[in-house]
């Protein structure tokens, strides 16, 4: 019964360490520049969401409580990469 | 529909419209991402103004320990998940050996970020040295008293786990202590990518 659920969480962890290996590796080249932030939070980002849906298990859970922990992994992603893409410097009077 | 997913071969997930844990807890954990996600733009926008600096501050962090830790957190989760799907599945013994190697793992984390933390230390780098050093101690700072907060509750769900308090019938105290530290694990995801790795 739980093999389907086990074999799942063995994947998702994979999944996470390639990605954190991916990610370690895109950095190297700063000569991407832009491109290799902007996928170092894209890849933030879909780690977080295997760690909602796979490890907090919320895949599974209300659709309120999903809905709100998966708009905060897309507001800040999207914020950062917003952010990080349009230069905006703290309002700081020089 | 129950039968048909059965037939189908597609088992029901046993918390299926269940939120994992105490909710109250959920609120609290709702908080703590809003504060932390806060604390991330501002890292971001406070990185535009000192480009320089910033890049300087991460050449000098060792990016294989960020990474070790990272897996250490990710394998720590893991074991949490594997912990949760035995008390689901009545193996109590399970339970604990899985909860044992989650905090073997947070214990890893801890030792490395020690190191991490001497060694700037004892290169006179402290949290007032720059922008870049200020977001990185307090922000990693506030993550290890999580880690270490949560680790004490991995460490009381599993002294309850060994009197045999978790079965399919009684999952919650083990589920909130899961979904916290998941919490802590997501939290690092984030912490890793733009302190060690962003550019």
């Amino acid at each position: 019964m739980t093999h389907g659920l086990t074999d799942r969480t063995h994947r998702t962890w994979l999944l996470l360490v390639l990605l954190t290996v991916a990610a370690f590796g895109i950095s190297d080249h700063t000569e991407w520049a832009r491109y290799a932030g902007v996928a170092t939070i894209a890849i933030a980002y879909l780690k977080g969401r295997w760690v909602v849906l796979d490890f907090m298990a919320l895949r599974h859970a209300p659709p309120l409580w999903r809905s709100l922990v998966e708009a905060w992994l897309l507001g800040v992603s999207v914020a950062l990469a917003g952010v990080y893409l349009s230069g905006i410097t703290p309002g700081v009077a020089a | 529909m129950t039968m048909t997913e059965l037939v189908a071969g597609r088992p029901v997930h046993p918390s299926e419209g269940v939120l994992p844990g105490d909710r109250d807890v959920w609120l609290f954990i709702m908080a703590e991402l809003m504060m932390f996600g806060a604390f991330f733009i501002a890292y971001v926008v406070y990185r535009q103004a000192e480009i320089d600096v910033f890049d300087a501050g991460q050449d000098t962090l060792n990016r294989s320990l960020g990474v070790l830790n990272t897996l250490f957190l990710i394998t720590s989760s893991w074991a949490v998940v594997r912990a949760v799907e035995a008390g689901r599945a009545a193996r109590s013994a399970e339970v604990v050996s899985r909860l044992t190697l989650a905090l073997l793992l947070a214990a890893g984390f801890v030792v490395v970020k020690y190191f991490e933390y001497s060694a700037k230390f004892a290169a006179g780098i402290d949290l007032t040295t720059n922008t870049f050093y200020g977001f990185y101690f307090a922000l990693t700072m506030i993550h290890l008293a999580h880690v270490l907060g949560g680790s004490v509750i991995l460490f009381v769900v599993r002294h309850n786990a060994q009197r045999g308090a978790y079965h399919p019938q009684a999952m919650k105290g083990l589920e909130t202590g899961a979904s916290y530290w998941h919490m802590v694990d997501l939290l690092w995801i984030f912490l890793f990518a733009l302190l060690y790795l962003l550019r």
